[in-house]
């Protein structure tokens, strides 16, 4: 049956879209059915030919079933950008939904409600009708799905027509595939809309149990996924349930399977005769092993989600360990994932079989495989304290190979071992010492070092060791550079010689006066009140004793696991997120994720990538125990909210209590502010924000309406690390809000507190609570402007100077396209209302160049040339600062004051 | 919410759009340049199937010279999406008869789109059967038999059949000679330790079932599975029969089969497709019979020479055989100079895949052979990294032979008319992943 279209592609170069037009309009049928192709074709690789708009129209008279489809292509692909011609194709659709042959009927009610043009909509109402009650079973299933569409169009016209009784109706249809479409019509109805629409009673719980066994697959997952949010009344019913869905684990779809599971684990949480219990996850071991027979991307989603079920109920695969075990050429993340959980089924009963597959993987090819894999030993070692020797044992087998990664990532997990079992394995430090001079990744490193310290009185040479670091202290990353100011203080503390005393010198001079980083500086400075001041209090702070740690790490909140449990087999369970943390769900038809939004969703995006997600999830936990075991150990870390995002939390435990209660009133103030939390996603609650510069101080100007049916009160707020460190100066101030209420509220801020590290962004991630509602989050953008000083203001000859004095490698430019400068004096006005200075200008042909300065935070100064022409879209923008990794930020903050 | 798709996007290795249909408004048209942009031009293509980028998912398959794009904006159902890009291809395949690859796509564009209409809805897969489709979704749009002419043969009832209990079976089938083939396939998967202890090992077999049978037959399946032997016993109240019985850790099975009855029951019956269709799938960890046993020694003799020697048994029937056995010994990058003696067919090294390459086309049952092999590596400066000693992997085919012992004991075909059927049952052992460390 193969085919010739690819003839189709090929066309002539001139006059293409004249000769489309003049093909479609031939008095030849298969001259137009060709040029249609063609012209689908050209949508294909992305040509326009939206402009052949009205002659493709005129096609669609036709008794060709073949050529109708196409024309229907074309319109859902272009009836938006033509809303005026799509009107056309209405006459045909009608005529369409009442033509005697069933697959034509259904054609039409299934590509109107792909053509989302509102004028369309409303001639949709009648043939939708007639059609959800046809005598075709066909029709009904494509008219069921049509409601939905018409719902995501224009939710009222469905309301107010009686479409969703009439899909209601169709649960009890005769066919089982109707029921199955109208199911999936309902359950995303309910799921877009805040009102109950479809509740699933006992009643249509049976009856939807009996379509099962006669939908098709994909049916059986609809019914499967929508019967899912059933919450049974006692364990009887549940086992009722259960019984009835156990036999779709043996159904070929793995789609059907994981949902069978799915919907088996939330009712057994009901049941409560543990025989019950264990038969159940007896029988759903073997199907979830088979689904690892399947394509590499399906055992991916299978694995993600055994992660998540071996978490809820480890009894089901504990004795399957085996089949988790890596193929030599399965994709690389399959292993990973396989690693992952080799390490939660890892138990005293099998750990011999699994110590040797992990030394296996850790002579593989893959780097990121095989550091996973030691790291794997390592958290064996920490979760089984009868094999920690075992563990140990192997791992020293491995930096033996002196494969320079192995043996980095074997000291960053022998570490952790450490503090997991203190005092018990230190014998084999002087091993360790041997691999010192291979060691070039920072963690690595920095745990080599902490070792050192730790132990400095057990090491002969310990201060010899860490003077050997001390040379290149100033270029050492952060994370090093901080361990190194530690053990040093630890070694001056443990063996007040002469040597570790020039050290210390060395290092507080070097960390205090040397350096641009905070957090080194602030500890430096506290080691050294503590140590001029009372030597012996110092000891009591740096040398306490330190809290055992435990392998927490990619163990889930039992609540998000919960939630993630409920959604197995959909995008939640594979990220490991609860669907609100990545689904931007805005229901009003007008806002639509757009290209604009793109670069800062994107980063998000990148760095919380599942693979990725394992490895930062499982950092935390142990690096940063050790990373500020020194200044941290006694006060243990506040308590967050109880929140579903668990990247986020991690992060805020780290700040000191700044979430605080609220009690006064505040004043209102401004112009309308953006909404950051919307109220279908607050749950009523809508929240609009922005940041804004008063008097030389920055405050978070926020407007809260409660459009919820209950008063909400206790407000906090919460920021979390961002690149500037913006937190809040003081308590959030809102009153009690009664249902339709709102308040506003100016809350101060200050920079530098939380600075999170990586790149500069503009994102700002903000976590508010009230007592009444679960934590809402919310992302911000930071601009930069508000930051501008007022003192900003430079001379002439400074900023020649300041030019001159910085390199070119300072300089950017950016072109800001969207600007338009209509007057330079206006322009000039309005930038110095933002604390944008203007120094000088000059004409250059007909061009305008400005030179304007501003100073930002930490007073670094910006030097700013505008080039552009007056009147014309499009002015370029360089700038020269002793930060240019700041430019990012300050071009959009630029582009923000010219518009 | 079980939507499967936003949109699909059918992309070629150089990332140009081949195909492109969007199901939901909620994703922006030009998403297959971010695809393009943040996966397909970094190191990113192939470390992860699913992708988020911007607000958007991205899941992605390779298949031949093709990925296939799915893109989502909602929760979706991600098993649902890449089940259904699975069972697409498979019925592109069927439609275009071979190969899924670029150039299919090309070629049959039209009929590509027309079928993405018809199986999925507003991202929610619908009937997927070739069976079923082929009935009213052809190429040659002017012959369709749903003209609406009425001077053409009537509308025959293909609505019904797509929406049908049996979604995958036309009716008025009629063959002059009914005829059951039926092929048990098992691939035998090992992994074995350096010094021969089994680390895993399994088997997963698949009926394969091709039918030619006339109106709408009712099919029951036995086999010497010990739940079903025990359950039939349990039900005619007699004592079981002696021999061997198998026991399967794990089934599955084609829409078709009734899984409430079996579940009750422990029969499979069905009524199955036209055509060839796979009807069950199983797997087995007990009792496996590994056909070949691998003895590998490698001695590396200094930095430049190494000794490998590799002795296969053969452990099946001695009247039966293998064919097409291949011997992979993986050797270093390397290596220079090869010298084989091998006790029976041909070895030779290739260096594409830095393998020693021995095939033996035809290998009796209980015999054994020995390839022993030099090998001469070109010494190199900096050897940092030793040599990593991939696993030795094997190829083989056994015919009339099951590692898991499985065996048909009947198959019985009930229809109205009362025909008589012919069954032909074959059994062939594979090597799925078949790998022995050394």
């Amino acid at each position: 049956m193969s085919g010739h279209d690819s003839k189709y592609f090929s066309t002539t170069k001139k006059g293409e879209i004249p000769e489309l037009k003049d093909e479609l309009n031939s008095q030849y049928k298969d001259k137009r059915k060709d040029a249609v192709k063609k012209v689908i074709a050209a949508m294909t690789v992305g040509k326009d030919v939206s402009s052949l708009f009205t002659d493709v129209v005129n096609c669609m008279q036709t008794e060709n079933l073949e050529l109708k489809k196409l024309v229907y292509l074309y319109l859902i692909n272009y009836a938006k950008s033509q809303p005026d011609l799509a009107i056309l194709a209405v006459n045909t659709f009608v005529k369409d939904s009442q033509d005697p042959n069933p697959l034509i009927r259904a054609l039409a009610v299934r590509t109107m409600g792909c053509i989302r043009v509102d004028k369309i909509t409303e001639y949709l109402c009648d043939p939708l009708q007639r059609c959800l009650k046809d005598d075709d079973p066909y029709v009904r299933k494509t008219a069921s799905i049509c409601v939905a569409k018409l719902y995501d169009i224009n939710a009222e016209l469905v309301e107010d027509r009686g479409f969703l009784d009439a899909l209601k109706d169709l649960i009890s249809d005769n066919n089982p595939m109707v029921v199955a479409n109208a199911v999936a019509a309902l359950a995303e109805i309910q799921e877009n809309s805040s009102r109950p629409i479809f509740e699933i009673t006992s009643n249509t719980l049976t009856k939807l149990l009996t379509a099962l066994n006669e939908c098709t697959e994909w049916g059986q997952v609809f019914i499967l996924d929508a019967l899912s949010k059933y919450k049974a009344a006692d364990a009887r019913e549940a086992e009722n349930i259960v019984e009835r869905v156990t036999p779709r684990l043996q159904h070929a779809n793995c789609a059907v399977v994981l949902s069978a599971v799915k919907m088996i684990l939330l009712q057994m949480e009901l049941i409560t005769s543990t025989d019950v219990v264990r038969n159940l996850c007896k029988k759903m071991a073997p199907p979830l092993v088979t689904l690892l027979s399947a394509e590499p991307e399906i055992q991916y989603v299978a694995l993600r989600n055994i992660n998540l079920i071996v978490q809820r109920r480890p009894t089901i695969l504990a004795h399957e360990i085996k089949v988790f075990f890596c193929k030599y050429n399965d994709p690389i993340y399959v292993k990973m994932e396989k690693l992952e959980i080799m390490i939660k089924l890892a138990s005293d009963r099998n750990i011999d079989q699994v110590l040797l597959e992990f030394k296996e993987y850790a002579t593989e090819v893959d780097v990121d495989f095989v550091r996973k894999a030691v790291r794997a030993i390592g958290r064996c070692a920490i979760k089984l304290e009868r094999a920690a020797e075992r563990c140990i044992s192997v791992l020293l087998e491995l930096i033996k190979i002196k494969v320079n990664y192995v043996v980095q990532e074997a000291i960053i997990v022998i570490k952790d071992i450490f503090r997991r079992y203190p005092n018990t394995y230190e014998s084999i430090i002087a091993t360790l010492c041997e691999s010192l001079d291979t060691l070039d990744e920072p963690e690595a490193k920095a745990s080599m070092i902490w070792i050192i310290g730790e132990y400095a009185e057990r090491i002969d040479n310990a201060d010899e060791l860490l003077e050997s670091f001390l040379e290149s202290f100033p270029e050492e990353p952060a994370l090093v550079q901080l361990q190194l100011l530690t053990a040093t203080v630890k070694l001056f503390l443990k063996k007040p010689t002469e040597g570790p005393q020039q050290m210390i010198q060395v290092v507080l001079n070097n960390a205090t006066v040397e350096t641009d980083n905070p957090d080194l500086r602030d500890r430096a400075y506290i080691y050294w009140r503590l140590l001029s001041t009372d030597p012996e209090a110092a000891k009591d702070v740096v040398l306490a004793e330190k809290p055992v740690i435990s392998d927490d790490s990619n163990q889930l909140d039992p609540s998000l696991l919960d939630e993630l449990l409920a959604n197995i087999a959909t995008l939640a369970s594979v990220y490991h997120k609860p669907p609100d943390a990545f689904v931007t769900r805005v229901k009003t038809a007008v806002q639509r994720p757009d290209d604009e939004e793109y670069p800062d969703g994107s980063e998000s995006g990148y760095s919380d990538t599942p693979a990725n997600a394992v490895d930062s999830a499982a950092a935390p936990s142990s690096s940063s125990n050790v990373t500020h075991a020194a200044t941290r150990q006694a006060a243990p870390a506040p308590p967050a909210p109880s929140a579903p995002v668990p990247d986020l939390l991690g992060d805020l435990i780290g700040l000191d209590g700044a979430i605080v209660p609220v009690d006064q009133p505040a004043t209102p103030s401004g112009p309308p502010l953006p909404i950051v939390l919307p109220a279908s996603t607050g749950q009523g609650l809508q929240i609009c924000a922005q940041l804004t510069r008063r008097d030389g101080q920055i405050f978070y100007s926020m407007l809260f309406e409660n459009n919820s049916q209950i008063p909400l009160d206790g407000f906090m707020i919460q920021f979390n690390k961002n690149t500037l460190g913006l937190a809040a100066a003081g308590p959030l101030q809102v009153p009690q809000l009664q249902p339709g209420a709102s308040a506003t509220t100016l809350l101060p801020m200050v920079s530098f507190q939380n600075i999170s590290p990586g790149p500069p962004s503009t994102l700002l991630q903000v976590a508010v609570k009230n007592n009444q509602q679960p934590v809402w989050y919310f992302n911000d953008k930071i601009s930069l402007q508000v930051f501008f000083a007022e003192d900003g203001r430079m001379e002439r000859a400074h900023f020649l100077e300041t030019w001159k004095s910085l390199p070119d490698s300072n300089e950017i430019a950016k072109d800001l396209q969207s600007v338009v400068i209509n007057s330079v004096d206006v322009t000039i006005d309005r930038l110095a209302a933002s604390n944008v200075f203007f120094i000088a200008k000059r004409r250059n042909m007909n061009q305008e160049v400005l030179y304007l300065s501003a100073k930002a935070p930490r007073g670094i100064p910006f030097l700013i040339e505008l080039t552009g022409v007056v009147g014309i879209a499009g002015v370029k923008c360089a700038i020269k600062t002793p930060n240019p990794e700041m430019a990012p930020l300050f071009f959009e903050a630029m582009e923000a004051l010219l518009n | 919410m079980p939507v499967a798709a936003s949109a699909i996007y059918f992309l070629n290795l150089r990332g140009d759009v081949l195909i492109n249909r969007l199901y939901r408004d909620d994703v922006g048209g030009n998403m297959v340049d971010a695809f393009r942009m943040h996966i397909m031009q970094t190191k990113e293509l192939g470390t992860c199937p699913v992708r988020q980028i911007g607000g958007c998912s991205f899941l992605y398959m390779r298949i031949s010279n093709v990925y296939i794009v799915i893109v989502v904006s909602s929760n979706a159902n991600v098993a649902c999406a890449f089940k259904f890009v699975v069972e697409a291809v498979a019925l592109f395949k069927s439609y275009f008869g071979g190969a899924f690859d670029e150039d299919a796509i090309r070629n049959n564009f039209v009929l590509i789109y027309e079928l993405l209409d018809e199986i999925m809805d507003f991202g929610y897969p619908q009937n997927l059967s070739p069976e079923i489709l082929k009935l009213y979704i052809t190429q040659e749009g002017v012959r369709s038999p749903f003209s609406s002419k009425p001077v053409d043969k009537p509308v025959p009832n293909a609505t019904l059949q797509v929406t049908g209990a049996v979604g995958w079976r036309r009716e008025g089938l009629a063959y002059k000679k009914n005829e059951v083939f039926l092929d048990i396939v098992e691939s035998v998967n090992l992994l074995m330790s350096s010094k021969g202890s089994v680390l895993r090992c399994d088997v997963t077999g698949k009926i394969l079932m091709k039918c030619f049978l006339s109106g709408m037959p009712d099919l029951k399946l036995g086999l010497n599975d010990k739940i079903g032997l025990e359950k039939e016993s349990q039900l005619k109240s007699r004592p079981s029969k002696s021999g061997k019985t198998i026991e399967l850790d794990d089934v599955t099975f084609h829409q078709c089969v009734n899984l409430t009855r079996f579940n009750s029951e422990k029969t499979v019956s069905f009524v199955p497709p036209d055509g060839e269709f796979e009807l069950m799938k199983y797997r087995i960890t007990e009792g496996v019979n590994l056909p070949f046993r691998v003895l590998p020694t490698i001695k590396e003799l200094g930095r430049t020479r190494m000794e490998v020697n590799v002795k296969v048994k053969s452990v099946f029937g001695a009247k039966m055989f293998a064919l097409g056995v291949v011997v992979k010994v993986p050797v270093p990058k390397q290596t220079a100079k090869t010298n084989f003696q091998v006790t029976s067919g041909r070895a030779k090294y290739n260096a594409a895949i830095d393998c020693l390459v021995w095939k033996i086309r035809k290998f009796p049952g209980q015999t054994e052979s020995t390839m022993s092999a030099e090998v001469e590596l070109i010494s190199t400066m900096v050897e940092k990294k030793s040599w990593t000693r991939p696993p030795i992997q094997m190829e083989f085919q056994v015919p009339m032979f099951t590692a898991s012992g499985l065996r048909v004991r009947f198959l019985k075909v009930w229809e109205k008319s009362g025909y008589n059927t012919v069954e032909w049952v074959r059994y062939i052992t594979k090597a799925g992943s078949y790998e022995i460390r050394c």
